[in-house]
């Protein structure tokens, strides 16, 4: 079936939802915060941005209904998308492996303005601010 | 008849050619915020401080931004819909209620981005804030880009013209809407 011949969802509706599922997400972490759960926070903050999505891909977007092979066409960017993660994720996130080990980038470093993580971190009267 | 190219009529992989080649935008477009949120991702797992810089973002100015969005993403449809329809001068409106949306965003944007530079935070404070006013920075070019397009093809369609146009757009423009629905938890919620 193409996208050209779909019956149209209550549009309301679905935003209707969508918004409901945004104060979810906004109130959910601060209870998360407030009781300690984290699970909490994680599972209002980022399970319900996948579900947002999935509401938005399929009611706004009509991939229900479009060609499968255009779902095919952004699972397949989705994937590399993951395979990026999966493959440079131990050099960012780990600081040792076989054979390997990262030199130490959070050792307190000459203050330089403009250096990366672990340096710019250390410095600036931005840090102590908030607004 | 006035004459249009082929690529814009044929349609031999089964969709208009023209949404085919939105699905490539999209697809593409995955691939750029994708490698730019896995890459914050990454950073973000492995720098615990950077919770502490997170809890400098306002909440409340990107829960806003994202109801904002939401709506303009409803307005689009609701334009699809008209042209669908035939009804040319009401996809027309949709479509100038989501660049007011687009608009909106924007200015909220320009503001809340203006009060962070005035308390010290900028694009080379550390790591988290370049990654805050990349991707970010980033999704407004889009939604910006987004608009002037909109703003041509609502009056195009006003005419009655290239009505399918209206689809296309609306597409990229939930597309946008996608791209902040996840960076929304990433850059305001996980603190």
């Amino acid at each position: 079936m193409s996208a050209e011949a779909h019956a149209h969802p209550n549009y309301v509706k679905v935003w209707a939802i969508l918004v409901a599922l945004l104060a979810v997400s906004v109130i959910g972490p601060e209870v998360g915060d407030a009781t300690g759960i984290q699970a909490i926070t994680l599972f209002t903050a980022f399970g319900i941005a996948i579900v947002k999505a999935y509401m938005v891909c399929k009611n706004f977007m009509h991939l229900n209904v479009e060609k499968r092979y255009i779902v095919y066409l952004l699972t397949t960017c989705l994937v590399f998308m993951l395979l990026f993660f999966a493959a440079a994720a131990p050099d960012v996130m780990k600081t040792e492996g076989t054979n390997w080990t990262k030199p130490l980038v959070l050792t307190a470093p000459p203050a330089h303005h403009g250096e990366d993580a672990g340096h710019g971190d250390s410095h600036g009267g931005a840090d102590a601010g908030a607004h | 008849m006035a004459f249009r190219p082929i690529a814009n009529t044929r349609s031999v992989t089964g969709i208009p050619t023209g949404r085919l080649a939105i699905w490539w935008v999209i697809g593409s477009e995955i691939v750029i915020f994708g490698g730019l949120l896995m890459s914050y991702l990454m950073f973000r797992l492995a720098h615990d401080e950077w919770a502490a810089h997170a809890a400098n973002t306002n909440t409340a100015i990107g829960a806003f931004n994202t109801l904002v969005l939401l709506t303009s993403s409803l307005t689009a449809v609701l334009g699809h819909k008209a042209a669908e329809e035939g009804n040319g001068p009401k996809a027309a409106k949709m479509l100038w209620l989501t660049c007011l949306g687009g608009a909106t965003f924007a200015c909220v944007k320009a503001y809340e981005w203006s009060t962070e530079i005035a308390h010290g935070f900028t694009l080379t404070t550390n790591s988290f804030w370049g990654f805050y006013y990349t991707a970010a920075g980033l999704h407004a070019l889009h939604v910006i880009a987004g608009c002037i397009v909109m703003l041509i093809v609502a009056n195009k369609a006003r005419k009655g013209i290239d009505l399918h146009h209206v689809e296309l757009i609306g597409l990229y423009w939930h597309f946008v809407d996608l791209v902040w629905i996840f960076l929304f938890p990433l850059l305001y919620i996980a603190k």
